[in-house]
């Protein structure tokens, strides 16, 4: 097994993970009342408004009720939803300790079995003539190493980390994303792959973004740099004016449009704004919050026009409609007259200290990998049969979900692709 | 907003458990999690409070994405290993004796352990030749000794507990967190894990600490009530020692001396194999004269008990007397008091739930 990265951060995207969603007809020891196949599949065409591949859709969620045992068996561990996640607690099963603790467990279970861990070994190149795979070039401690196998199973991820392909793609807006996950995956080997024939799945130009805190590293700052306050006030741009309906939906299902929508933004940067009435009332995040004791002050400390910042919020206090605020439902406290209006949560911005908190769209993943079919088999474009070049995870999850996202659909393709990849391929090299 | 100036210690403490409030990937492993979410700021007095509910377990050190090499740097269990000893010094009483601490654990007991040997050996140097231990040490010093010394460690370790109930969050003790702080505390539920141990001395999970534990605490308590039965025999019924090898305080005595053998031996091996990145080596003095002192304490004893019809008797009962006494005078400034820190940090966790749970169930 070749890991590109050194074995602290071995492990791809996982590591930043925490749950793997679960169809299950009967309560169990983690997951409460029953989410059948059916309604995970609806939830699936909801999110991708249709973009699946419906046979490898029910493939992944049909198998992912059989995840949980196996994945015990590999020593994983289960807790119960963790705080402020109740809303996932019926769906989707968290791993005690996280993505990292799972990983931990299922390379101490490869160590057991006689699987051999290589890692910084970067994959440079494939040796595939007419559709067969037969050796990698590999670089291992700076030298190139050629490594022959009877199969090949691709678990490279997408090329959110690589800044040149993003640029390609994005232009200069990409200078000013955040890369949330791993800064391994550079979508060298999607590329390879991509390059000798095989059929892509997924928009190249599309990936998954939240707004998270700008003051994130560049890569790898994970879950602890994700804003939860956006809907409680309100979110502004460069120039301090309001630029979307901060209220739109419940925050679980809106957090994911942000990146995009910053994105969107001059310079790709904007600001949270609320009040002390929202302090307590989203989960902290790592960063402390810029402070103000008078919007004019909290603008000057967060480098915004004083005259534009208190001129938005003054128009939004003034349309805020009267209401009971809960900011666990979808309640009544609306905007009257705005131009975007804020359709729940409007509270006026009124209660010192005000507090901002800096955005920048944060990438979690790409969408573009390559075509497989249900025995994970990596298709070729040209309607040629696959032979021994499989996939699983993030390369292929495109398959299935070719747009929006549903919390622990990543980690069931994986687990589901990645155990059918595993078998198909040691079938080959027996 | 906190207002008071924090060590860099505490900084970094309070830094770190910030992203882990953020996280909170590790809720289940311990009480550490649940108890740090229910916090905004991390004061000194929380750090205190965090840093004695762990154990030092470590699962959240190996499970942790932030991990050294990550640029975030999460190091729970060695930061909250490095405040704890701190609490140690700040709750001690009297405070001079915080000194105590700080200085190579080891050399301390051995000097007292000498210096007693000699005077005790000393204040007779009789030649007794069966086990007539009270002629060797009359039992009137005996009791006087330790009497005086029981009671200046019960009171400084009274005080310890008082001030560090006080400085994090005071209150009153309901029976139920008791009842639950011991339960945890006797079963050592956080070293359990579930049935799989933890990840200490080394990443791979193991119960070898949490059955070396319960063999040193429960033979500690073993020969602790041995010496109590010994002390009823003697004032409530005039029967005086040495007693019979089949006798209640010698059995309590021998099993319990052999838990204090096994046990410290076993923590002494795990510690030597410890993955250094989620320890503490500061305190590695500290905990090896801990160990050192419970260990001499049941080997000098079990020799007495074998020996104690030949002339080497005299002897081995000073060692051990002055062994005995050497742990006692220390306890107060040494390891024995994570015991009391953690019982207390347990007490409060018990009750911060329970009030979490009233007040969820009014709806405030």
């Amino acid at each position: 097994m070749l890991e590109s990265a050194p074995r602290e951060f071995r492990g791809g995207n996982s590591r930043h993970t925490r749950n793997l969603r679960c169809a299950h007809d009967a309560p169990t020891e983690f997951l409460v009342d029953s989410y059948p196949e059916e309604e995970y599949f609806s939830d699936l065409l909801r999110v991708t408004e249709g973009e699946t591949n419906e046979e490898l859709a029910r493939l992944a969620i049909h198998e992912s009720r059989t995840c949980m045992e196996w994945m015990r068996g590999h020593g994983v561990r289960f807790q119960p939803s963790l705080s402020g996640t109740l809303h996932l607690g019926r769906s989707n099963l968290f791993f005690l300790g996280g993505g990292k603790a799972l990983l931990n467990s299922y390379y101490a279970a490869a160590e057991r079995l006689g699987v051999r861990i290589i890692y910084s070994a970067e994959v440079t190149s494939l040796n595939i003539s007419h559709g067969v795979f037969e050796s990698a070039t590999v670089l291992m401690r700076g030298q190139p190493v050629e490594i022959r196998a009877k199969a090949l199973v691709a678990a490279t991820g997408g090329f959110e980390s690589n800044l040149d392909w993003l640029k390609e793609v994005w232009g200069d807006a990409a200078d000013n994303f955040l890369i949330r996950g791993t800064p391994y995956n550079k979508g060298a080997v999607l590329k390879i792959l991509l390059d000798n024939g095989a059929d892509p799945v997924g928009d190249p130009k599309e990936c998954h973004a939240v707004a998270i805190d700008a003051r994130a590293p560049k890569f790898d700052g994970g879950i602890v740099t994700r804003l939860d306050c956006l809907p409680l006030g309100i979110v502004v741009n460069r120039e301090g004016q309001r630029f979307y309906d901060e209220g739109e939906d419940l925050w679980p299902k809106r957090y994911a449009i942000w990146g995009r929508l910053v994105a969107q933004q001059p310079g790709q940067i904007a600001w949270s704004i609320i009040d002390s009435k929202a302090l307590g009332k989203f989960i902290p995040s790592v960063f402390p919050a810029i402070r103000g004791d008078t919007i004019q002050e909290l603008a000057a400390n967060l480098g915004l026009s004083a005259d534009a910042l208190a001129c938005t919020v003054e128009r939004f206090n003034r349309a805020v409609r009267p209401g009971k605020f809960d900011h666990e439902r979808l309640d009544e406290c609306r905007t009257c007259g705005l131009s975007p209006e804020k359709t729940h949560w409007a509270q006026r911005i009124d209660s010192p200290p005000f507090l901002g908190y800096p955005l920048r769209p944060g990438i979690t993943f790409t969408y573009l990998g390559v075509k497989v079919d249900p025995q994970a088999r990596v298709l070729p474009r040209d309607g040629g049969s696959p032979r021994n070049i499989f996939a699983a995870g993030e390369i292929m999850a495109g398959n299935i979900l070719g747009k929006g996202y549903l919390a622990g659909l990543g980690m069931a393709i994986g687990t589901v692709f990645g155990r059918v990849a595993g078998k198909e391929a040691a079938g080959l090299a027996h | 907003m906190p207002t008071e100036n924090l060590s860099g210690l505490a900084q970094e403490g309070a830094r770190i458990l910030t992203i882990c409030n953020a996280c909170r990937y590790c809720e289940g492993y311990c009480a550490v999690f649940p108890a740090l979410e229910r916090r905004a700021n991390f004061g000194a007095a929380d750090l205190d409070y965090l840093a004695n509910l762990c154990h030092n377990c470590a699962e959240c050190y190996y499970a942790c994405q932030y991990a050294p090499p990550h640029e975030f740097a999460v190091n729970v269990p060695k930061t909250l290993a490095e405040i704890r000893a701190r609490s140690y010094q700040n709750y001690a009483w009297p405070a001079p004796l915080a000194a105590v601490f700080r200085r190579n654990g080891l050399v301390v007991s051995l000097v007292l352990v000498i210096a007693l040997a000699v005077w005790i050996a000393s204040t007779k140097g009789a030649t007794a030749s069966s086990a007539q231990f009270y002629q060797v040490v009359s039992h009137r010093a005996m009791v006087a000794v330790f009497g005086v010394v029981s009671l200046f460690v019960l009171a400084a370790l009274v005080v310890g507990c008082v001030r560090f109930w006080r400085k994090t969050g005071g209150g009153a003790v309901n029976l139920s967190a008791m009842k639950e702080a011991l339960k945890d505390g006797l079963r050592l539920t956080y070293l359990y894990g579930g049935g799989q141990g933890c990840t200490y001395p080394q990443e791979r999970r193991s119960l070898a600490r949490w059955w070396f534990h319960h063999l040193t605490f429960y033979g500690f308590l073993l020969c602790f009530g041995a010496t109590s039965v010994a002390a009823i025999y003697h004032y409530g019924f005039g029967w005086r020692a040495p007693y019979g090898y089949f006798s209640l305080p010698v059995a309590l005595g021998t099993l319990g001396g052999f838990g204090l053998l096994a046990g410290p031996a076993g923590l002494l091996w795990l510690k030597q194999r410890g993955d250094a990145a989620t320890r503490d080596g500061e305190q590695d003095g500290m905990d090896v004269a801990f160990i050192a002192l419970l260990f001499s304490t049941s080997a000098t004893g079990l020799l007495l008990l074998a020996l104690r019809e030949t002339p080497a008797m005299p002897l081995l009962l000073a060692v051990h007397l002055a062994t005995v006494l050497a742990l006692f005078v220390t306890l107060p400034y040494g390891k024995f008091v994570h015991a009391i820190y953690r019982l207390a940090a347990l007490v409060r966790y018990a009750l911060e739930r329970s009030q979490l749970k009233g007040r969820k169930l009014t709806g405030q």
